[in-house]
Order: structure tokens, then sequence, then C-alpha cells
């Protein structure tokens, strides 16, 4: 076994971004480890939306879970902003369950910022004011399994925007919308980002998400997950989706990143 | 279906009816088999009397203490053991061995250790329930999806927050199965106990019925036994629906 990976806390002051270099993640198999990410080096700048992309089980989870700190890296180096009073270095926004059932709207939101022992008053009024931004102030009494998915993910949102993050680290948040409504909230995401300008980590295995939201995305390959490249998004902000679909850099974008992806989809399918 | 809840409904008066017929007629031996009439006497003579609240109230008495001191540890015992693996795998067999044994087979020891008095009734009624509480508190947790002690984590959950927001709340819904498997067990095993070696509960009441041979008052203390075990279904249902308002 390697020593002790090193996930190194404390971030230049100032600078909160994510530095991740020759981050390696290695699972035990019944045929000995199954490599899952492989010398995967990135950087995350301040206030930089980026978007991670890649074929299904290409590791992009795994990635992310290694940055919220919920597994360790096998090797590489992991560096996250320090976490400051009443702050979380960074809050994640889960795909699929992302809510507790048996939490309140308004308990849910405040999970994080009770867990960070914030003093019951203002964690209340945190709670309600990134309700009312996600628009779900009427429901906040209600539980998660009353609302609809989208609802359960504004409500994810706006926890993970009341600890007051460093990063956002989002894991494939709104795969399980219909299109419709992965719209919407895409927008909405867009637009509470505006306000925030917190630095982002989008995991997604969609294309067009990565483009739309993202100021670069990163695409990963298959199995084993690395970085194949990188590509910034120049399209102007604020971003409107109908005029966004019109503008040639867009399809040019789209096209570029298909031909990258579409080789690596179909090698993850051979081998999955 | 308006057809079979009136069924429903007429069935049991029906019964109730031929049986009463049948008793008044001198087909069923009054002295076995008393009327329904001559029951319901019984009773309202009982209650009157004091003799049955009495009893009714000492037992439910212990069947309450003993929910509590049998449930309580339980659901906490139950939460290690399905959040933590060691703790599973040292008392897992342990449990499994003590958990088959019938609880009414084990009453003799308790009353050897705890007296005739009311702690042997307690205990017994407590032993009872508190495996069947405490699988079920286990299976809850370890049911539970693991994204939620994800989120637990990733929003710096420590053992403590884990154990009070995710698996204790997420394990409610089965600890409440766990609770109403264990009311039956719990009536039996008090009426039984009581059978057993009492001076009073319903069961003695039963019990002492039988030596002087009021055989009404004896089919009395079972159907006082049947609408206990009914309200109390009824009870945990309404505390069932308070404590988890998310399932409704």
């Amino acid at each position: 076994m390697t020593p002790a990976p090193a996930v190194i806390p404390a971030a230049p002051p100032g600078q909160a971004r994510i530095a991740v270099a020759g981050l390696s993640k290695s699972y035990p198999g019944a045929h000995g480890p199954l490599l899952a990410l492989d010398d995967v080096t990135f950087d995350v700048g301040e206030g930089e939306f980026v978007a991670c992309i890649g074929p299904s089980g290409c590791g992009k989870t795994t990635l992310l879970h290694i940055l919220a700190g919920l597994m360790p890296p096998t090797s590489g180096m992991v560096r996250m902003p320090s976490p400051g009073p009443g702050r979380l270095p960074a809050a994640v926004v889960f795909q699929g369950i992302s809510t507790l059932p048996w939490f309140t709207v308004l308990q849910n939101v405040e999970y994080g910022l009770r867990l960070m022992g914030v003093p019951r008053q203002e964690r209340r009024e945190r709670a309600l004011d990134h309700i009312r931004r996600v628009g779900l102030l009427p429901f906040r009494d209600a539980f998660p399994p009353h609302l609809s998915e989208g609802m359960r993910q504004r409500v994810s949102i706006a926890r993970a925007l009341a600890t007051d993050p460093q990063i956002l680290l989002m894991d494939e948040p709104f795969a399980n919308l219909d299109a419709q409504n992965r719209l919407l909230l895409q927008e909405e995401l867009l637009r509470i980002w505006a306000d925030s300008r917190k630095t982002v980590l989008f995991v997604t295995h969609s294309l067009d998400e990565a483009i739309r939201l993202s100021d670069r995305v990163l695409v990963m390959s298959a199995a084993p997950g690395r970085i194949l490249m990188e590509v910034q998004i120049p399209l102007p902000r604020p971003r409107d989706f109908g005029t966004l679909r019109q503008d040639p850099r867009y399809g040019e974008l789209s096209a570029a990143l298909w031909d990258v992806l579409r080789e690596e989809v179909l090698k993850g399918r051979e081998h999955g | 279906m308006r057809h079979t809840r009136w069924l429903a409904v007429a069935s049991p008066i029906a019964f109730l009816l031929v049986w009463e017929g049948l008793s008044r007629s001198g087909i069923l031996d009054a002295r076995f088999v008393p009327a329904p009439s001559e029951i319901a006497r019984t009773l309202g003579a009982m209650t009157r009397s004091g003799v049955l609240p009495h009893h009714v109230g000492i037992s439910v008495r212990r069947i309450l203490l003993g929910f509590l001191a049998g449930s309580v540890p339980a659901v906490a015992v139950g939460l290690l053991m399905g959040m933590s693996r060691p703790v599973r795998a040292a008392l897992m067999p342990l449990v499994a061995a003590i958990y088959p044994i019938p609880k009414i087979a084990i009453y003799p020891l308790v009353i050897f250790y705890l007296g005739i008095g009311e702690a042997s009734k307690v205990s017994i009624v407590a032993l009872s329930i508190f495996f069947l509480v405490l699988l079920n508190t286990m299976a809850g947790v370890l049911g539970l999806d693991r994204a939620y002690f994800n989120i637990a984590r990733a929003y710096g959950a420590g053992t403590l927050g884990t154990f009070t927001t995710i698996a204790f709340p997420g394990a409610l819904p089965a600890i409440f199965t766990g609770l109403k498997l264990g009311m039956g067990f719990a009536l039996i095993v008090i009426v039984g106990a009581e059978l057993l070696g009492s001076d009073a509960g319903i069961g003695h009441l039963i019990w002492q019925s039988y030596q002087i041979f009021a055989v009404a008052a004896m089919f009395a203390g079972l159907l006082v036994t049947a609408v206990l075990g009914w309200l109390a279904t009824i009870a945990l249902d309404w505390l069932e629906r308070r404590a988890l308002p998310w399932r409704a």
C-alpha cells in the first residue's frame, strides 16, 4: 500500500478554489484492485463554474465524493479551502436521493447549519432566505416525499447554499428530471449562481447541460477516468437558453465535445 | 363493495344471535357455554363492582411499563447494531440464540430472580418485546439507502449526528413495525404470566374464575383481553401517524 494520501485542507488565503493533482483511486476487486480514477489533475479557479463530463461509470461521482471528503483517494493530492466559522468549505448537491424524507423542507435546508452549530435563530433566517430564493417558501413545512423531484432538488440546492460554502459540488443533480424541468432548474441554478458567484464543480453526463451552464468543461475518459481535455466555453453571460442554441459557437462546441465523448462512450460500452 | 361491508357487520351479529339461541334453548349447556347476554351481564356487574377495572388497570400498567423498559434499550442497541459492523458481529449470535426462546418459558427463572411481584411481570413483558424491537430497528437502519449517510457525512455529521438525524428517524417506520408485533406478544406473555403466578391482572382473573367455576367471568376476561389488544393497535397506529408525518 502507498502511504496515506495527502488531502491538504489549507488553501492560500482568499483563494477559494479546488486543486487536484495526480489523483488516483482504486477499489479492491475480485481480481486485484480496480482503477476508477487515473492520475487526474485539474484546478478550479475562484468563482469559476466548471462542468465535468464523461460516460457513465467513468468515475465522475467517485471524484466528487473524494472532493466532498466522503472517501479518501488512493494517491495524489486534493486541496480544498479550509472551513470558516458558520461556513462549509464545500457543500454537495447529490444525485437521486438528495433530501432527508423525515425532515421538512425547512429542516432539510437548516440541516448543514444545524450540524455546524449555527444558533437556532440565525439558522432559521438563513434557511428561509434560501428557501425563498428557490421559490419554495409556501412549502417550507412540507415533507420531501410530498414534493416533486424538481422541488426536492431545489431543496437540496437551498441546503447547500445556506451553508455559504466556498465551493459547490454538484453530482448530476438534475439527472432524474424530465427534459422540461431540467431546463427550468438549469436556468434557476444560473440565476442563483449569478448572485453568489460560488466556485462550482458540476458533474454531468449531458453535453448540453455542461455547455449551457459552465465556463469550462473537463472531459473525462471511460473507466479508469482521466481528464482527456479541457474546453473553455466562451459564451456570454447571462445566458438565455433560447438564443444560446442559435449561437454558432454552441453547435461547434457541442460537435467538438461530442467527437471526443463519443469514442469514450463506445469504449465504456465495450468494457461495461 | 357495500355488500361486503354489510356482511362484515352482519356475520358477528348473526354468530352472537345463533349462540344466544342455542344457549337459551338448552342445546348448548349454559353452565359450560353461557349465553352472550349472560356474559354481558357479568361484564357489567364486574365493572360496577370495580373488580374488572382493578385487574385491567394492573395488566395495562404492567404492559405499559414493560413496553417502555423493553423498547427504549432495544431501539438504542438496535441502532448501534445497525450502524456498526463490529457491534453487530459481537451481539448478533447472542440475539439469534435468545430470540427464538418462548419468553413465557423464561418466566419461572424471572420469578426466581425477581420474586412474584410487579418487577417480574414488567420484566417478562420487556423481555418479550426487546428482541423483536431490536431486530426490527437494526433491519430498519440496514435497509436505509447509503445516500442518506452520505448526505450526513458531506454536511459534517459525526457519529452522534448521524445517529440522531439519519439512523433513528430513518429506522422509525421499522421500529413501529417492531412495536406493533411486540404488542401482540406482550399481551400473550402478560396474560400467561398472570395465569402462572400472580395475585392480580386479567390472567389472574381468568384463572380465579376457572377455579370457582365462574364460566361467564372467564369469557368476560377473554373479551376484555381482545378489546385491550384492539385498543393498543389503535393507540400505536395513532402514535405512528404522529411520529411519521412524512409517511402519510
